[in-house]
């Protein structure tokens, strides 16, 4: 769909940019390299960090305390840029306890763990319907919980931000925690879906 | 879960386990605000969990007034009680500020 009109936008976005960021330089708010800085602090935000923070906890013990205890701290120790982010909260599912995230009042998403929001997350349906339909919800994704699991909808509406710790699946026992991470996705973490091992 | 009588803390914090109540109230209907109690929480009974900090107040923030630094709370609350549809057991797990919970 890049038409000569896209690109006019991209040139004006530019200028802007430019112009907004001597602004805040000029009035001593942000300097050009805390710019740049946070611009690769965004950058390297993806849903690749949060599943590494889920494999470890998988694997260490002890990082797995840290991690429900204190996410942003947990995060840092990986080194993942957390300066400036809202603190980050971390929910444990259990045998007995599956978690699932939305932000019902607008898009709050940990996105120095997760990156940037997928569409559907901002979508007005999902917002009203997790904390409504939340099973339903759960059942377009394909996600089967036993009957015994009880579910808690966590709406992230003020100052944290919150990931979902899933459980370890079956058939990964001996795993690294470089090929455990890589089963992680965004959908697990958000809590409407859950980490399966492929074909298994 | 065994409703628990408001147990205020040092630095005037409600203890988790207490029994709250999210404020009926609606300033929306009164002029511009910027709320982050959800809707569907207003004048429902839930259970603290845990203090989670102290945060400035975000309705203020929104329209950059002085904000008051105000208690976070973790509640939840039984979700087929708010909606009067659902699986019992399930729960909603919610950031309320202090300022929008009365004992319950």
């Amino acid at each position: 769909m890049a038409g000569p009109g896209v690109r006019i936008e991209e040139i004006e976005g530019e200028q802007l940019l430019g112009a907004l960021a001597a602004l805040l330089a000029a009035k001593g708010i942000v300097t050009p390299a805390e710019i740049t800085a946070q611009i690769a602090a965004t950058d390297t935000a993806s849903p690749a960090q949060g599943a590494r923070m889920v494999a470890k906890a998988w694997t260490d013990p002890a990082y797995r305390v840290l991690m429900l205890a204190d996410g942003t701290r947990a995060a840092e120790s990986l080194g993942i840029p957390m300066r400036g982010a809202p603190p980050l909260g971390v929910l444990e599912d259990t045998a007995g306890l599956h978690h699932l995230v939305v932000c019902t009042l607008c898009s709050c998403y940990p996105r120095a763990v997760l990156g940037y929001p997928p569409f559907w997350y901002k979508s007005a349906a999902y917002r009203a319907r997790a904390v409504r339909d939340p099973r339903g919800v759960l059942a377009e994704w394909g996600t089967v919980l036993a009957p015994e699991v009880r579910l808690r909808i966590v709406d992230s509406t003020a100052d944290y931000r919150w990931m979902v710790l899933p459980l370890r699946p079956p058939g990964t026992a001996g795993w690294s925690e470089e090929r455990l991470a890589s089963l992680v996705r965004e959908t697990d973490m958000i809590g409407v879906t859950l980490p399966e091992v492929p074909g298994g | 879960m065994a409703g628990v009588a408001v147990m205020s803390v040092p630095g005037g914090r409600v203890a988790a386990g207490s029994r709250v109540r999210v404020r009926d109230n609606w300033p929306e209907t009164r002029g511009k605000v910027h709320i982050r109690t959800p809707h569907y929480l207003r004048g429902q009974v839930g259970t603290v969990v845990r203090h989670l900090g102290d945060f400035p107040n975000p309705e203020e923030l929104a329209f950059a007034r002085p904000a008051q630094i105000l208690p976070l709370y973790h509640v939840v609350f039984e979700q087929p009680v708010i909606w009067r549809e659902g699986r019992a057991g399930d729960q909603l797990l919610v950031e309320v500020f202090g300022s929008w919970l009365d004992p319950a």
